[in-house]
């Protein structure tokens, strides 16, 4: 079974897509010149300090708020490998999905985990932290599909002959 | 087994009976791009391979959150628009004629019954005819464009039923913050609500749309109003079986049923900086502030306009108080123009722009900084949302924002 | 020895009976105009620059928030607020949305024979009521502010005759262009321009305004009209009086006078990268524009929305082209709206904007991108001025840019 490892930052609950990425950057031209500024209404330190391979970990509705997709690619821009939160809005998760970033739901880690901590997820299983298990489902099949082709671009371009 | 309204539609679009659950494939009878995503569309449609779009008459592109541009590079947008409009046949281009959400359904692009996607999130606001439409990404936009299908899951439905009255100086937008208090700001994710009772029934088009489009601040996917007689006059159409049958049944199933007299709402508003940290006016009168907005997709229609207008006439906004309107197009500009309304709020001190998102969407229209206040009638007082971290965001309906601007506080609209 | 109209206001804010060319005076200032182009700096430099901080006389004060209105980032935000809670705090005359500084200034406080210190270079503009209205940095700003004084050296006069009546479709705005074609864009450096003689008479008070407004471009100190019966009617309207009435003496000495015929302008467009770069207008027609804009201190007033609203009556503005149009003020928008312009507008397609300085300085809303052209009827044409670096910008008419919008090219309005 697939396992990983990462540092952790925690964020409260509601965090919104203006707070992933303020409109006011939304029109540079791509993710690498947005990315700065993710995070940066709530904590504009943040961007700077995530590391390759971190994870999220957060409250209940993470990225509540627009449909905008730069939330989830600057997150994974970021190199952040997954976000663990209570719940996602709904936008937002498709739009993950579809970019290949992986978002796990667990409503009880955020609670107990603290910044800097390191958790393991072993997926479709559970996360490890400080030694306990905390279950998570497996994703729907659909999803696990556009996952597997690496995202709907790529599913997209299979479809219509090109890779 | 009775069916709720999303579940007829996507029955009367898949042909199949469908329950919550369900992940379908549906056909997509309409599409919006906005300015500010189509770069990232046109990119992704032709990096998926794509020669041509499914059809070009159901795929509607328009500039409002960019307009006027405000920042070099925001006309960029603009190229990369025009280009691909020309270059796949797309006819429904609206350069500056006002909000997205507002000219889906006014230009009637949006009929009741369709399942239409945009690249926005208050693409929920189409509900208010009876439409099943949501938001979504770029990516996913790319993809409706080439295929002309989306698979969604069908969602569960809350049931909310209004009967009675509003009093005096109460708006639909109060009703929608109020709900959203109580549902909170992920109450109804991947739900749809469905709207129903006398006090819905009573209500102008324009009234619904302001409720449809803050669904999704409580989560939801989509917010659905039956089609009536006041829904084919707005479409301009008349409403054929399918669409007059867009009603919850009896004994549809519901996820829970909410039901609120319409004599019970006051007006409210939501405090910095969630759109569910709803309070009673009362409770905050006396706040000082520094700026009031009118306009958006949520209540920059004409109705918003003219209570405003009624509220501000033969009065002056208060000295250093900036009251900012934005009308939601240039149809109901145009209208309040011949109906006087824009001489009126002229009259009393309002900076009146041009029809656009302007200040809701935090790119120019009225930028604040560390310690300001607004009282706004848009949809989202996020951290950030409409200048710093330190800006304080009050969301309103269009009656309470001008009873602020003339007192340059927060009081009750009377 | 004769004195000009420009000499006379001088003399009266030294309090000397005579002045000429090259003196320095200490004056007294009637008015101290600044906008939230820079009062924040001189916000700035009076709370941390200086050891007793004061104003000399807060009535002589106007602040005018315009160049970002309503404001387009966190930081016009905070600069604004600073301008607006130093003007509540020291109750100064603030004006926020309401129009463009100079167009705010004319309709409220300028009178004839005032001398008024502007912290923006279209300041000349007030000549066209008779008063002596320059632009001055923030230090020098400052400085009046404190004072109520400021040194000013008495510039020569330069005397423009106007013969003549311009023709129809033919205007004020390619009147000046025309002169500043002519002598150059330092043509009148340090100088002041009279214009004057019966082609002068025949102007309005907006035309008046356009060609004093331009004056800078020229290099001049500024521009200045006597105020004859036309401008004691337009003071009359706006319930003000007149500070004092000042002629040209007939032995004033004038540095060099031009002669130009009204009758023998014609439509011109400055070209980029100069407001003196100016051709005939059908030189330039044919060129592809991606925007348009009526509007700014020169050209955003009743009888400019006029013209274009005629241009324009019954027809669209090209698909892809953005047509601007911004009223310099609130009273412009709403006598606008009332004589049905605006709506004239909004059907053809145009963008109409709250009235302020719009594209004209290049840093707010209407900006534009990337190699894109513009053809406006702001102040100036100067190399990024409306946006990109690599953007150009034409100045022409109302007449030449409505008909332009429609054309989706430069066209003149016979064309469209």
């Amino acid at each position: 079974m697939e396992a990983f490892t990462g540092k952790v930052w925690v964020l409260g609950d509601d965090i919104d897509t203006d707070i992933i990425i303020p409109t006011e950057y939304l029109a540079l031209k791509t993710i690498d010149d947005m990315k700065q500024y993710g995070f940066s209404p709530l904590r504009p330190e943040l961007a700077g300090q995530i590391q390759k391979g971190d994870i999220i970990v957060a409250g209940k509705n993470f990225g509540c708020g627009s449909s905008r997709e730069q939330a989830p690619e600057i997150i994974k821009a970021l190199g952040v490998q997954c976000v663990i939160a209570k719940s996602f809005a709904r936008i937002f998760f498709r739009n993950s999905i579809n970019n290949g970033l992986l978002l796990i739901e667990q409503p009880d880690l955020h609670d107990n985990v603290k910044e800097g901590d390191e958790v393991t997820v072993v997926m479709n299983e559970h996360v490890d932290h400080n030694g306990k298990q905390y279950p998570i489902a497996s994703l729907p099949e659909n999803l696990m599909d556009i996952i597997q082709a690496g995202g709907l671009v790529k599913a997209m371009r299979k479809l219509n002959g090109l890779d | 087994m009775g069916e709720t309204i999303i579940e007829k539609i996507i029955r009367h679009n898949t042909g199949k009976a469908v329950k919550p659950g369900d992940i379908v494939t549906v056909n997509v009878d309409r599409v919006m791009i906005h300015d500010i995503f189509i770069p990232f569309v046109a990119d992704k449609f032709e990096e998926m391979g794509f020669q041509k779009l499914w059809d070009p008459d159901k795929v509607v592109l328009i500039y409002d959150h960019l307009v006027p541009a405000s920042q070099q590079d925001d006309t960029r947008h603009f190229h990369v628009g025009d280009a691909f409009a020309a270059k796949y046949g797309m006819k429904n281009v609206h350069r500056s004629d006002g909000i997205c959400h507002q000219l889906m359904t006014e230009a009637g692009y949006v009929k009741p019954g369709n399942i239409v996607f945009g690249t926005d999130s208050h693409t929920t606001t189409y509900g208010c005819v009876g439409a099943f439409s949501s938001g979504i990404g770029y990516t996913e936009m790319a993809s409706i464009l080439g295929t002309g299908t989306m698979w969604i899951k069908v969602p569960e439905t809350i049931k909310v039923v209004i009967d009675g009255e509003l009093p005096e100086n109460v708006m639909s937008k109060d009703i929608i913050l109020r709900l959203i208090g109580d549902l909170r700001a992920d109450g109804a994710t991947y739900r749809a609500l469905e709207f129903s009772g006398s006090t819905i029934e009573n209500m102008s088009v324009a009234s619904r749309m302001t409720m449809a489009n803050m669904a999704i601040e409580a989560g939801a996917k989509c917010a659905l109003f039956t089609p009536d007689e006041k829904t084919a006059a707005y479409c301009e159409t008349e409403l054929d079986e399918f669409q007059k049958s867009l009603v919850g049944d009896e004994d549809a199933v519901y996820m829970k049923t909410m039901t609120y007299k319409a004599e019970d709402f006051v007006p409210v508003m939501a405090c910095p900086s969630q759109v569910d940290k709803i309070r009673d006016v009362s409770e905050l009168q006396g706040e000082t502030i520094d700026q009031v907005f009118i306009g958006s997709c949520t209540n920059g229609r004409l109705e918003d306009l003219m209570a405003a207008a009624e509220v501000l006439k033969g009065k002056k906004v208060a000295d250093f108080v900036k009251l900012i309107v934005t009308p939601a197009s240039r149809k109901i500009y145009r209208q309040a123009i011949e109906l006087g309304i824009l001489d009126t709020l002229a009259e009393a001190g309002a900076i009146i722009t041009h029809p656009g998102c302007g200040l809701c969407c935090g790119r120019t229209g009225g930028i604040l900084t560390d310690g300001e206040k607004v009282v706004a009638t848009n949809n989202r007082n996020f951290l950030g949302r409409m200048g710093t971290s330190k800006v304080q965001i009050y969301l309103a309906s269009p009656k309470t924002a001008a009873a602020c601007a003339i007192a340059g506080k927060i009081v009750m609209p009377e | 020895m004769g004195m000009t109209i420009a000499e006379k206001i001088i003399a009266a804010a030294a309090g000397v009976d005579s002045v000429k060319p090259g003196d320095i005076y200490t004056v007294q200032l009637d008015h101290l105009m600044s906008n939230d182009g820079t009062t924040h700096l001189t916000v700035d430099m009076y709370n941390n620059k200086l050891k007793n901080p004061h104003i000399a006389d807060t009535k002589k004060l106007v602040f005018i928030v315009d160049h970002n209105v309503p404001s387009d980032s966190p930081k016009t935000a905070a600069s604004q607020k600073k301008m607006r809670d130093f003007a509540r705090e020291n109750n100064i005359d603030f004006w926020e949305g309401k129009g463009v500084c100079h167009q705010i200034m004319i309709e409220n406080y300028v009178r004839p024979g005032q001398l008024i210190f502007g912290a923006d270079s279209h300041t000349c503009s007030y000549g066209a009521l008779g008063a002596f209205g320059t632009g001055v940095g923030c230090t020098d700003f400052l400085y009046g502010m404190v004072t109520g004084t400021s040194w000013v050296m008495v510039p020569e006069t330069v005397k423009f005759n106007l013969t003549g009546k311009l023709p129809e479709g033919v205007y004020a705005r390619d009147l000046i262009l025309t002169i500043i074609g002519e002598i150059g864009a330092n043509g009148c450096n340090y100088q002041a321009m009279e214009f004057t003689g019966e082609g002068a008479k025949t102007l309005s008070i907006s035309d008046r305004m356009a060609l004093c407004n331009m004056a800078v471009e020229a290099g001049a100190k500024t521009g200045i009209f006597e105020a004859d019966d036309k401008a004691l009617e337009y003071l009359k309207e706006h319930g003000r009086e007149p500070k004092a009435v000042y002629h040209s003496d007939p032995d004033a000495v004038y540095a060099r006078e031009y002669t130009f015929d009204l009758s023998k302008v014609r439509p011109v467009v400055a070209k980029p990268d100069f407001v003196d770069n100016v051709v005939p207008a059908e030189e330039t027609c044919g060129i592809k524009i991606n925007e348009a804009f009526l509007g700014s201190c020169n050209n955003g007033r009743i009888e400019d929305l006029r013209v274009g609203a005629e241009v324009i009556k019954g027809k669209k503005v090209a698909e892809g082209v953005r047509f601007l149009v911004v009223p310099a003020s609130q009273t412009i928008y709403r006598q606008a709206l009332k004589e049905g312009l605006i709506d004239i507008f909004m059907e053809a397609g145009a963008i109409v904007m709250n009235p302020n300085c719009s594209v004209c300085w290049g840093s707010c809303q209407g900006v534009i991108g990337e190699n894109e052209v513009l053809i406006s009827t702001g102040t100036r044409n100067f190399k990024g001025r409306a946006g990109h670096p690599s953007s150009k910008v034409y100045l022409g008419s109302a007449a030449t840019v409505t008909a332009s919008a429609i054309a989706g090219e430069i066209a003149t309005a016979d064309r469209v």
